[in-house]
């Protein structure tokens, strides 16, 4: 499947007062394109953030569901972030992992997760839960579970390479983004 | 002053989320971090990671406090100016001054010579700490981080908060 169309059917499975943390790459900018509310953060740099971000928010708000989506390339630059979520254990963070095992900003040059399977990683780690998705059927069950067990959790879905011709850019400034997140996380 | 001291003083001045990596200089205030779960304490097991992790804490609400060895602020150079600087999100980061006036071993020696252009470098405010000019040194900080949005920095050398 593509990775756009991971994208979409996963952000529409988040619940209604749901926080998305988006990675820097195509992976925001494919999230935008499907679909902006101020309760997504898109990151465009620090690379390998995404993941620290949403454990960091998960604790200061524990009452909100926290949703990372992530690339491989991106856990990967930050890997020991995963020990750090482990630990923490908040029941309050999903970490969604679209992996083409590759880096598809800068040109699919391939990473390590087609030999280093990052569901299993994540398990080891201590997250309560960690599932892969290959195909259409298996994301779409897996989401449908997902938010209705404690995290932290892990979904890897496995995309394919390959960027949407054309498209935008996160138009909001990050000032802009930051503002209205923190508006959206703050209400009840 | 102690580590106990330095702590109420940044809960006075509104800081309620605590992360980072420790160092020896301040370890007397990574112990009671560690040792009281009122504190919220996340160790993290990169600078970068750490101040991360406070960005998503400010984005649910949190004022937090970023705690690392100097080293660190090289790994998190892209973290405060892709991240913190762009998207102004605040922190106070609590850093150390290792290899000061060149005495220390020898992994500190370059990091402590360069470490005040640095921080200019990388457009940050900052100050360092002296018992006599706390209260007013964070203060000011604190005033400063919240009118731009931006991290600033307070750098603590030996002798203080071990």
């Amino acid at each position: 499947m593509t990775r756009a169309d991971a994208v979409a059917r996963a952000a529409d499975a988040v619940p209604a007062r749901g926080l998305v943390i988006a990675c820097n790459g195509m992976i925001g900018r494919e999230l935008y394109a499907h679909g902006d509310a101020p309760s997504r953060f898109y990151m465009i740099g620090s690379m390998g953030l995404a993941a620290s971000i949403g454990l960091g928010l998960a604790l200061a708000r524990p009452s909100r569901i926290v949703v990372v989506f992530d690339g491989d390339g991106n856990l990967l630059m930050n890997l020991g972030a995963l020990a750090t979520i482990a630990a923490a254990g908040p029941a309050n963070f999903y970490h969604v992992v679209f992996d083409n095992g590759a880096h598809g900003s800068t040109g699919d040059q391939r990473t390590v997760s087609d030999r280093v399977p990052l569901d299993r990683v994540a398990g080891a780690a201590g997250y309560r839960s960690a599932v892969r998705a290959s195909d259409e059927r298996e994301l779409d069950r897996a989401l449908n579970a997902l938010f209705s067990t404690p995290g932290p959790s892990l979904l890897l879905v496995e995309v394919d390479r390959g960027n949407q011709p054309g498209i935008g850019r996160v138009e909001p400034s990050p000032r802009e983004l930051t503002a209205r997140f923190r508006r959206a996380a703050a209400s009840r | 002053m102690g580590p106990q001291v330095f702590l109420d003083l940044l809960e006075q001045h509104g800081f309620n989320f605590f992360t980072g990596v420790p160092c020896s200089l301040f370890a007397g205030v990574t112990r009671i971090l560690d040792a009281d779960p009122r504190y919220g304490y996340v160790g993290a097991v990169r600078e970068d990671s750490a101040l991360g992790i406070a960005a998503g804490a400010y984005l649910g609400g949190r004022q937090p406090v970023v705690f690392m060895q100097n080293s660190g602020l090289g790994v998190s150079v892209n973290a405060l100016v892709s991240l913190n600087q762009i998207y102004d999100i605040p922190a106070l980061v609590v850093t150390s001054w290792r290899g000061r006036g060149g005495a220390d071993a020898p992994e500190h020696l370059v990091m402590g010579a360069i470490m005040e252009d640095f921080l200019r470098v990388l457009q940050m405010p900052f100050a360092t700490l002296v018992p006599s000019t706390m209260n007013a040194d964070v203060a000011a900080l604190t005033r400063l981080m919240r009118e731009t949005g931006k991290p600033v920095a307070l750098v603590v050398g030996k002798g203080l908060l071990e």
